[in-house]
């Protein structure tokens, strides 16, 4: 299955919640959202959004840090049935 | 947090609604600044929802919002804060997503509870205030207030026995250590920041940038990377027609370097020292004063001379060589919000 792709890098807490929240909800169960994040805080959110309605949290990786534009942080997220 | 989990306690199902403004002060302020990161970086109702073991449906509501900011009907808090008006959007628009075809209407929800209490704010949770909010948001009697209900008429959920009036409450005035009790009881050890203090425009500092920005457009209004850059380093405006954005620690020199296609920036070349936005159109003389505004924030602060590069959105970049300002020299009333 193709991977469905987000990139919400630029946007802060809870913008890539609500942009992940809004994507998933147009997905079948089964498919694949990676998310692509510049926000520390969406290492706390984008996990407790999954927990919280049920999707699968497949990765979380991030970048090494650059010292002007900080961290990339990647979510794989796997739709669940809604 | 407390009402949710009452109701829920009742063996009701319960969803939670959360609207993004742009103007919370959470979620954002901890995202960008690096001094905080030793707090939890949270969303807060998120967090609170988790602790439930409820769902929770987060809504940018920025563009809609920007009506309740710009024209009251109800007017104004001691800042630039419509709570009043806020309260009855909100609710408004809890009842447009149940009613709309969309993903509330699918779980059949009944009615909405909030967590208002009577008396713990001055202008928008008095008793007078309870039947206005239900009134113009249109929910009336299907919304209910469960920590302060015994001092409210009956609504629809507690007529029709789907909740058990008796196990709510009477919470009044602005003492929150009944709450807190209440909360201790039901297992609660942790909670968010109460109600009031998770709004920008309840800031002074805030309101004041807010005010000069529409005082510098001519116009009242604002998109969101307005509304989001006023929360970040010192605004400073040495003339009508620009203003320097500063970035205080790194966190926020990175959030501003996200901007630079936007505005032109100022850094140092010669000393270590925050990123520097201008917004407007400065002459000549701006730039330079600008550059030494920079440099007055720099550890070159004490140098006999400084290098600072103007970095603009096009591309072009340009050196200006001059001398950081002295204090003295730093009008205080520069400085917006200060």
């Amino acid at each position: 299955m193709a991977l469905e792709t987000l990139d919400t890098r630029g946007l802060l807490c809870p913008l890539p919640v609500i942009r992940t929240q809004d994507r998933i909800r147009s997905l079948a169960p089964g498919s694949m959202l990676v998310v692509t994040a510049s926000d520390a805080g969406t290492l706390q959110d984008i996990p407790a959004w999954c927990r919280v309605h049920g999707h699968q949290l497949v990765t979380t990786e991030q970048t090494e840090e650059d010292i002007e534009k900080g961290r990339t942080y990647r979510f794989t997220i796997c739709v669940m049935e809604q | 947090m407390l009402a949710a989990k009452v109701i829920a306690d009742q063996g009701i199902a319960v969803e939670g609604v959360n609207f993004f403004t742009g103007f919370c002060v959470e979620g954002h302020t901890h995202a960008i600044r690096e001094n905080r990161s030793k707090r939890p970086k949270r969303n807060n109702a998120l967090w609170v929802a988790e602790q439930l073991g409820i769902k929770l449906h987060i809504i940018d509501v920025i563009e809609e919002y920007k009506d309740i900011v710009l024209n009251p009907r109800h007017g104004y808090g001691a800042h630039l804060n419509p709570c009043l008006d806020c309260k009855v959007f909100m609710v408004k628009k809890a009842m447009e997503l149940w009613l709309s075809d969309g993903f509330m209407s699918e779980h059949g929800f009944d009615f909405i509870i909030t967590g208002e209490v009577i008396g713990q704010r001055p202008k928008s949770q008095r008793k007078a205030t309870m039947p206005l909010i239900a009134r113009e948001s249109g929910a009336d009697d299907r919304l209910l207030r469960p920590l302060c209900a015994k001092f409210l008429p009956e609504t629809l959920p507690e007529r029709e026995g789907w909740v058990d009036r008796e196990a709510l409450f009477g919470f009044h005035g602005r003492n929150r250590t009944p709450q807190i009790e209440l909360a201790r009881r039901l297992g609660i050890e942790d909670w968010a920041q109460p109600a009031g203090g998770c709004c920008f425009l309840t800031d002074d500092s805030y309101s004041d940038k807010l005010q000069d920005l529409w005082q510098a457009q001519g116009v009242r209004s604002y998109e969101l990377d307005d509304i989001m850059l006023l929360k970040v380093g010192r605004h400073i405006r040495p003339a009508a027609n620009f203003k320097l954005i500063i970035g205080r620690e790194l966190g926020e020199n990175r959030y501003l370097e996200g901007y630079r296609k936007q505005f032109p920036a100022l850094k140092l070349e010669s000393h270590k020292g925050p990123l520097c936005l201008i917004d407007g159109t400065p002459s000549a003389a701006g730039l330079l004063l600008a550059a030494r505004i920079t440099g007055r924030y720099s550890q070159g602060r004490e140098a006999e001379q400084i290098v600072v590069s103007v970095n603009w959105p096009d591309g072009r970049r340009e050196e200006l060589t001059t001398t950081p300002l002295p204090k003295a020299e730093l009008a205080p009333e520069w400085l917006i919000g200060a």
